[in-house]
């Protein structure tokens, strides 16, 4: 699911000034990211708390056998089901007696890795089918062209059931789905990067001097190209996150009693909505604040590498 | 301009052709077993009588282009199977459910047009100021609200709270099975019915609306800096003129098509909202299939929402090109 | 003129007076300093006359027009000054739903493109019949025969059908008649025409410069003319102010400016252009060194740096615009009168390249 609008979040593709097709420039290697960039970024409170808020996340993953007081499918004992919060249990527990904390905790392992899994895929493979299409342009750019159409004109949500169902219900291949629908936006992304990038004179240049095209696609293009797709990829991660949890409430994600937090809504479920709101909501608002946190990242990366837009 | 029209047209009947050939290939051709897969799933062990009416029904012990051929055959005669689980016609099904799923789509659109457009406009308007941060927030925070998330919220919000503590019965919101019963002009809900539809509508609309305050609110700041917008002002209109006759029409342009091609995120953030709200339309009906792998009215009920997503993104495009006259008259005739 | 008993000049009377500038000053904010694009200018427009701004780009020519309208958002840009009055009132502290009358009825400005400028997706016809609606009691029809009137005026053919055509369809000269069309539609009394030729072909530019002095003639208004361009201000202009840097360096009718240059900057300006009556050996002259930047203006005079006349006081003391000869012609330049017997020819052949 598209959740957050990839037109929105992609900046222009990030051209150095002038493109003087000076000597010095093109044996140059790639600009690092500039230091008033990363200084836009920092004044920009939004993006730094959802920032801290992933680095927050991060670290709760990694640390989640330290942080959560049980297992997640350890049962209580003895066995107390739809539990309020309280001190023993602070999210309290849902419908099998199992602490929605401890749950919510090892979610975000899941969640994460599966964003972070997912996204390098599509991006892996964005990149090389949207670096090709640019690049030569021609019948590969054409073909590239008509096979993304024929996949976008099915619907995001529909085509990752599709595939879901036919890989069967687990994490892998919830990752498997997410990375092959998700290089769609990407590659087309990508290819008009390359395909604007191509005329600049540096690049003219450096084809008068003799470099052989796949370097200048990879040293030369490449890393221009690239800066809108760290603004998409970042944004990306959270959208994945949202589609996964989106496919777990549906039913073709992980199976029980695996914690992922959009298995965990719809275990909750219209049934306890009116005796047990807490075991819905506290997986909810990690998945709503997660997003919400890359959202806020991407906004702030495209607004300090083009605060022209803004 | 209708040889514009006339080559999308063309190219969009091998792109259908080449979706719908995948969906068979993805669903016929890829799992080692068909037959297993239809008839139960990964993981539960299938009826052999279920297995053996499917693999007679859909051919799936035939060889694989035998068995394309006949999916197409098939298709173009609208056969659609039936469902496993009831053996009810794909067809009935589908004829039972759309009419419901169009409805809650008609008023999610709406609610976005009216609010997503006025939120970016005055958003841009008043730039800097606190709507506008408040604006920027709170679209960032329905795009980033799962679909089923919020609508539990609201439900619980609107609906179980109220109840639960007797609130009078003018200020809840109803959930039930059905949806409203009594349609006038096919979309608009008659007497209190009105009370089951708002939710839902709010639910769907939400991601969509976010994003077309945002884009509205990002077209409106370029158009304001535009050359022309100066001219109007030298002329003398009031800035309310200003804005809205010559900024609005050319702010609106990629924002209409955006509304278009996010009709492909109401179906998808349909079938969730249908299910959170037990509202019986297509999206609803693919969630429930998907639990019982029954695939005849998988499979059907896709078709028909990749080939109606088609030609909508379709509409939608050569209706951009309609509205932006640049577009619509080519190069023009220079004199 | 900064001389308080500002009495005009040996052309026309005081009731002539359409425009009077006085000490304006527009400076815009920004996080790198101040940036004083208009710096003390003050200048007359007389019925019946054509005044031509004439300066670099960034000399602040086209701010000064924008600024006497009210055009430049106002935060970040600060307009100041004794005045901008135009028929005595002072358009700087003047209600905005009277300057929103006198925009397009009683000033209206001509811009230096015409295809941004207008808006693409209405109709010509539809953007001028607007300028009628605004300002008159008319009715749609009236309105939208004026604008096809009007396009007549200025000499587009088949001015019907033009009409409902958009901009992009017209071609640059025609697009840019459109617009002084647009401009004329309520007889204004003073017409701004910013860079007006600096998009088209040198023969279009000349029409689109002889229907703007016709139309002056018919109506008896005025233009302010601003561009870089001299050869457009020698065929048109009747009083010439050289800009430079933000601030008035040179003023004057135009044989006194063209051929009794008393600005180092307008003599340089000269020297660099290839004359008609040129034999084809002299040398063109650029002016050397760049344009300053308007936040950090060189102290003192601010075309020092690049004077071939500079002495130590240039780079200390700001020159003041004096009267250097007759009543009219000003110059800001300490050593105005060591200019008296200096030609650009002269100029051209004894200075080194």
């Amino acid at each position: 699911m598209t959740m957050v609008d990839p037109h929105a979040s992609a900046p222009a593709a990030g051209i150095p000034s002038g493109g003087e097709a000076g000597i010095a420039d093109v044996t140059a290697e790639a600009q690092p990211l500039r230091a008033d960039v990363i200084k836009r970024f920092v004044r920009n409170p939004l993006a730094m708390a959802g920032l801290s808020f992933i680095l927050f996340l991060i670290l709760v993953a990694v640390f989640a056998d330290l942080i959560a007081p049980y297992g997640f499918k350890e049962s209580t004992q003895p066995r107390v089901s739809r539990a309020g919060p309280s001190s023993d249990h602070w999210f309290g527990t849902d419908i099998v007696g199992y602490d929605v904390f401890s749950r919510v905790v090892y979610g975000a392992r899941i969640s994460l890795r599966i964003g972070i899994l997912a996204t390098a895929m599509a991006l892996t493979i964005g990149v090389l089918f949207g670096s090709a299409a640019g690049f030569f342009g021609g019948w590969i750019d054409s073909l590239l062209m008509r096979i993304t159409d024929v996949f976008l004109s099915i619907p995001y949500i529909i085509l990752a059931i599709s595939i879901a169902t036919v890989f069967g219900r687990s994490e892998n291949s919830i990752i498997l789905v997410l990375g092959l629908t998700g290089w769609l936006p990407i590659s087309r992304i990508v290819r008009a990067s390359f395909l604007g990038l191509k005329q600049l004179e540096y690049v003219e240049a450096a084809t008068a001097l003799g470099f052989s095209r796949r370097r200048i696609m990879f040293r030369h293009i490449l890393p221009n190209a690239l800066q809108p797709i760290i603004v998409y990829g970042t944004v990306s991660i959270g959208a994945v996150i949202l589609s996964e949890a989106a496919l777990s409430f549906l039913g073709v994600g992980p199976r029980p009693p695996t914690p992922a937090w959009g298995l965990m809504v719809a275990q909750a479920g219209s049934g306890s909505l009116a005796s047990a709101p807490h075991i819905l909501f506290f997986p909810g608002l990690a998945i709503f604040l997660t997003v919400l946190a890359f959202v806020f990242v991407g906004d702030g990366l495209r607004d300090a590498l083009d605060p022209k837009l803004k | 301009m209708p040889s514009y029209i006339l080559r999308r047209l063309l190219l969009l009947i091998p792109t259908i052709f080449f979706a719908l050939s995948f969906l068979f290939f993805l669903f016929f051709v890829l799992p080692g077993d068909p037959a297993q897969l239809i008839a139960g799933g990964a993981d539960r062990s299938p009826d052999p009588g279920v297995v053996a009416r499917a693999a007679d029904r859909y051919g799936l012990n035939d060889p694989i282009l035998v068995q394309f051929a006949n999916f197409w055959k098939r298709t173009l005669q609208w056969d659609l199977g039936e469902s496993f689980i009831n053996n009810r016609s794909v067809n009935d099904i589908l004829g039972e459910k759309a009419p419901r799923s169009l409805r809650l789509a008609f008023w999610a659109v709406i609610i976005e047009i009216i609010i997503g457009i006025s939120v970016g406009l005055v958003s841009a308007i008043r730039r800097y100021s606190l709507s506008d941060k408040l604006a920027t927030v709170g679209t960032a925070a329905a795009a980033a609200v799962p679909a089923f998330v919020l609508g539990f919220i609201l439900q619980y919000a609107f609906a179980v709270y109220p109840q639960k503590h007797d609130w009078p019965n003018w200020m809840q919101l109803k959930t039930s099975r059905l949806g409203p019963d009594s349609w006038a002009f096919f979309a608009f809900p008659m007497e209190d019915q009105w009370r089951y539809l708002i939710l839902p509508a709010f639910t769907l609309a939400a991601v969509s609306t976010a994003l077309a305050a945002r884009m509205m609110r990002g077209s409106m700041l370029e158009v304001m800096r535009a050359d022309y917008m100066r001219t109007a002002r030298s002329k003398g209109l009031s800035e309310r003129a200003i804005v809205m006759r010559h900024g609005l029409r050319n702010a609106l342009i990629p924002v209409i098509t955006l509304i278009g091609i996010d009709f492909a995120t109401v179906i998808g953030s349909a079938v969730l909202t249908e299910t959170v709200f037990s509202w019986p339309g297509i999206g609803s009906q693919i969630a429930d299939s998907i639990g019982s792998r029954d695939l005849p009215v998988i499979l059907g009920l896709t078709l028909v929402v990749v080939v109606t997503y088609s030609i909508v993104n379709l509409v939608v495009d050569l209706s951009y090109a309609w509205f932006d006259p640049r577009i619509r008259l080519g190069q023009g005739a220079e004199v | 003129m900064t001389d308080a008993s500002n009495t005009p000049t040996d052309r026309a009377a005081d009731d002539r007076v359409l425009l009077s500038v006085r000490n304006l000053h527009t400076t815009f904010k920004t996080d790198a300093g101040l940036v004083r694009a208009v710096n003390n200018v003050s200048f007359d427009v007389h019925r019946g006359e054509v005044l031509a701004i004439v300066g670099e780009s960034g000399s602040g020519k086209s701010v000064t027009a924008m600024s006497i309208l009210g055009l430049i958002p106002s935060p970040p840009a600060i307009i100041e000054g004794e005045g901008v009055f135009w028929k005595g009132e002072d358009l700087l502290r003047v209600s905005p739903s009277r300057m929103r009358h006198v925009r397009g009825n009683e000033i209206a400005i001509i811009f230096q493109d015409p295809l941004t400028a207008l808006n693409p997706v209405h109709t010509v016809g539809r953007q001028i019949a607007e300028m009628a609606r605004i300002h008159e009691k008319i009715s749609k029809r009236a309105a939208n025969k004026r604008a096809v009137d009007m396009l007549g005026l200025v000499g587009i053919p088949q001015p019907e059908k033009r009409a409902d055509m958009h901009p992009h369809e017209f071609s640059g000269g025609m697009r840019q008649r459109a617009m002084i069309a647009m401009a004329i539609t309520c007889n204004p009394d003073l017409l701004i025409a910013d860079e007006p030729t600096t998009a088209l072909d040198v023969t279009v530019q000349a029409q689109v410069l002889e229907v703007l002095l016709e139309i002056k003639d018919e109506i008896d208004s005025a233009i302010v003319l601003i561009t870089h361009d001299l050869g457009v201000v020698a065929g048109m202009a009747d009083q010439v102010i050289v800009m430079y840097a933000g601030r008035q360096v040179e003023f004057g009718n135009a044989q006194e400016v063209f051929y009794r240059t008393r600005h180092p900057y307008t003599l340089g300006l000269m020297s660099s252009l290839p004359r008609l009556d040129d034999t084809g050996d002299e040398k063109l002259l650029p002016i050397r060194g760049a344009p300053p930047s308007l936040i950090r203006l060189p102290p003192g005079c601010a075309f020092h740096p690049r004077c071939q006349f500079a002495r130590e006081n240039c780079r200390v003391d700001v020159p003041d615009l004096r009267v250097v000869e007759g009543e009219n012609h000003r110059s800001a330049c300490h050593y105005a009168e060591e200019l008296e017997n200096v030609d650009f020819r002269a100029v051209r052949e004894t200075t080194e390249v």
